[in-house]
């Protein structure tokens, strides 16, 4: 089976506290730790696995800049055999349709049988997976946590719906897959597996090499904008206990008994 | 005019609360949108969920067919694209469903796209400005989204209060068209229950990814023994397998409604917000003074999680 994972370099929520820079149109990206979109390794996994049982290769694919060549290296580290960078000015500010158009371009150049992309990413969209098959004209089915492989034109996939219950549903090959966590225990990278991959040779496509005309893409073609940031406002937020540890646990269970936690 | 249609979606005959939340979100997209319920399926159950929108909605859209009566979104995008008009904006919930429906949705409308959408600040020039947070709701973003072609467009559950409009609506019966499909639904597996039900405790400690390692969630145990509380977590340590499944509160694990919710290094995505329910008294403990939590919960504490657990379990104790 041939399997083209999309995968995405992104700022890494756990690591980070998010700043606005001093315009307010962007976070301070200067001191950001990146990695790659926690639900992409679940679908690089799943793919090998997938791979290590009925042969195949795993290709993974990114639109980004440069620094993005790291997270297709660490993925091709995990077992990933193929990496390809789509990069160029022209794909900045692309909206998800952009960027699914431009991942589409590639995939038409050459024959995958499942495709798959992570959940959501850092914007919460969940979107660049849905978008593509539709371009695609292919089958989909969005936050798949089981694939069983039935046949070459065939695949049964549970998805994740409310309350952990699972949808399944038989599916035709090609298809585009959105995958979430939990599917699997993505395997842990080394610096000596990042090391191995260091020198293989990623091939860059630009607009150009993908036949995108550049004004259908990035902010040229974008009808979704994000216009700024903003620290959301919620409700009237937590009343912050300060203090020695001793007076903050004080209080606190002044506070957990009065509210019936504690007998 | 803004035409908007909502889609309903519906559980064993009655329509989600999302329902009544469209009215308020379309009002804020546009005070004098035409507003149109969409819902389809089949049979009895259908025409129950129609006639129950007719007291909230002046008009309701209902597509028929036996190919609908679950709800598989390949299948119901097909039913939506024959129906309805393409410069519209459609709403739908951002949910498991509305997740797999809407981003294709758009592509075959050839509308915009957005998701997630927690408001509104209406239509300018033809650019609907919302708004909608982004890296687990630590920042929130406003985005200009051109809907001079139409849009698709989840919203949030629970993000607009519900509007009970009183309306005396009138349901037209529309055709589905060719519904072919290659994803083909098979059946819904029920979440296993697990040996700790976590909805019938009072007090809940629930750990998030700041416990770090998987001998560290002990340490909430013996919290949680000395508060007579259980142990519930969010979705990445039942992820890594530290906990299982029956644990996870959110809306892919169980909705809980304890009179005080500690949690300890959550961030407090809307996912796992989404199960905490009837209001509780929440205790947030996290090391980022910025995390999203501090915003949702009744009293915060900014700590490592790790060294302050123990502490407040030799408190309880000594108590
Ligand atoms: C369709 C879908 C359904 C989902 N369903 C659910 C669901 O049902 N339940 C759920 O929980 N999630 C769900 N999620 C995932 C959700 O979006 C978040 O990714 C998840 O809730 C984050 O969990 P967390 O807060 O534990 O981790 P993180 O977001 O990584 O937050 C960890 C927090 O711990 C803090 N921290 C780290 N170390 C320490 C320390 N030593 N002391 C104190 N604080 C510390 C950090 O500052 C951070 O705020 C779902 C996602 C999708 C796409
Ligand atoms: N720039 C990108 N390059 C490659 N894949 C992407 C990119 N952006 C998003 N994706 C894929 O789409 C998934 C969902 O992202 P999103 O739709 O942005 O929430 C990600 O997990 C990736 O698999």
């Amino acid at each position: 089976m041939e399997i083209l994972v999309c995968v995405k370099r992104v700022p890494d929520t756990a690591e980070n506290e998010f700043q606005l820079n001093s315009a307010g149109n962007d976070l301070e990206r200067d001191d950001l730790v990146y990695s790659v979109n926690e639900w992409d390794n679940y679908a690089v996994e799943e793919a090998i696995q997938i791979v290590d049982n009925v042969g195949g290769n795993v290709t993974v694919v990114t639109v980004g800049d440069s620094e993005s060549e790291e997270v297709l290296r660490r993925e091709m580290a995990m077992g990933a055999n193929n990496g390809i960078l789509l990069s160029d000015d022209a794909f900045e500010g692309s909206d998800g349709k952009g960027i699914a158009s431009i991942l589409k371009a590639e995939i038409e150049k050459g024959k995958y049988d499942l495709i798959m992309t992570g959940a959501q990413a850092d914007a919460a969209a969940g979107q660049v997976g849905g978008m593509l098959a539709a371009m695609l004209d292919l089958p989909y089915a969005s936050l798949v946590n089981k694939i069983e492989v039935e046949s070459d034109t065939k695949i049964k996939v549970g998805r994740e719906i409310e309350g952990g219950n699972q949808e399944m549903n038989e599916i035709e090959l090609p298809c585009v897959l959105s995958i979430q966590t939990g599917i699997n225990e993505p395997r842990y990278v080394g610096i000596r597996g990042i090391r191995k991959v260091a020198q293989v040779e990623i091939p860059v496509k630009d607009a150009a090499a993908l036949g995108i005309d550049p004004s259908s893409v990035g902010d040229a073609g974008a009808k979704v904008k994000r216009v700024d940031y903003f620290v959301p406002v919620l409700g009237e937020g937590a009343e912050m206990l300060e203090g020695s540890t001793d007076e903050i646990i004080k209080q606190l269970i002044e506070r957990i008994k009065s509210k019936g936690g504690l007998a | 005019m803004t035409q908007i249609f909502t889609y309903i979606t519906y559980k064993n005959g009655v329509a989600d609360d999302i329902a009544s939340e469209y009215i308020a979100a379309a009002k804020k997209i546009d005070p004098a949108a035409t507003i149109t319920a969409v819902v389809t399926g089949s049979g009895a159950v259908l025409d129950t969920v129609a006639q129950s929108l007719t007291s909230k909605y002046s008009e309701v859209i209902k597509i028929s067919n036996e190919a609908l009566a679950y709800p598989n979104a390949e299948v119901v995008r097909k039913a939506l694209c024959n129906v309805l008009d393409k410069s519209a904006i459609i709403l739908a919930p951002h949910d498991t469903f509305g997740m797999d429906l809407c981003p294709g949705l758009s592509i075959k409308m050839d509308s915009a796209f957005a998701a997630d959408v927690v408001d509104f600040e209406g239509i300018e020039g033809g650019k609907l400005k919302l708004v909608r947070q982004e890296l687990g709701g630590a920042v929130s973003t406003h985005v200009s989204c051109d809907i001079s072609n139409g849009a698709v467009i989840t919203i949030r559950p629970g993000a607009f209060a519900p509007v009970d409009a009183a309306a005396s609506g009138k349901i037209t019966d529309k055709p589905a068209g060719d519904l072919t499909a290659k994803r083909r639904f098979l059946e819904v597996i029920q979440a296993e229950v697990g040996d700790v039900d976590i909805t019938k405790s009072d007090v809940l400690v629930s750990v998030g990814r700041g416990i770090q390692e998987q001998e560290n969630i002990a340490i909430a145990e013996e919290l949680a023994e000395a508060m007579g509380a259980v142990v519930s977590c969010s979705r990445p340590i039942v992820d890594a397998k530290w906990l299982e499944k029956g644990r996870q509160v959110g809306t892919s694990g169980k909705t809980v409604k304890p009179k005080v919710y500690m949690a300890m290094g959550i961030s407090g995505s809307f996912q796992h917000m989404g199960g905490v329910k009837g209001n509780p008294y929440i205790v947030a403990v996290n090391k980022n003074p910025k995390a999203p939590i501090f915003q949702v919960a009744d009293v915060g504490i900014i700590a490592d999680i790790l060294e302050f657990m123990p502490e407040l379990t030799e408190a309880i104790k000594e108590l």
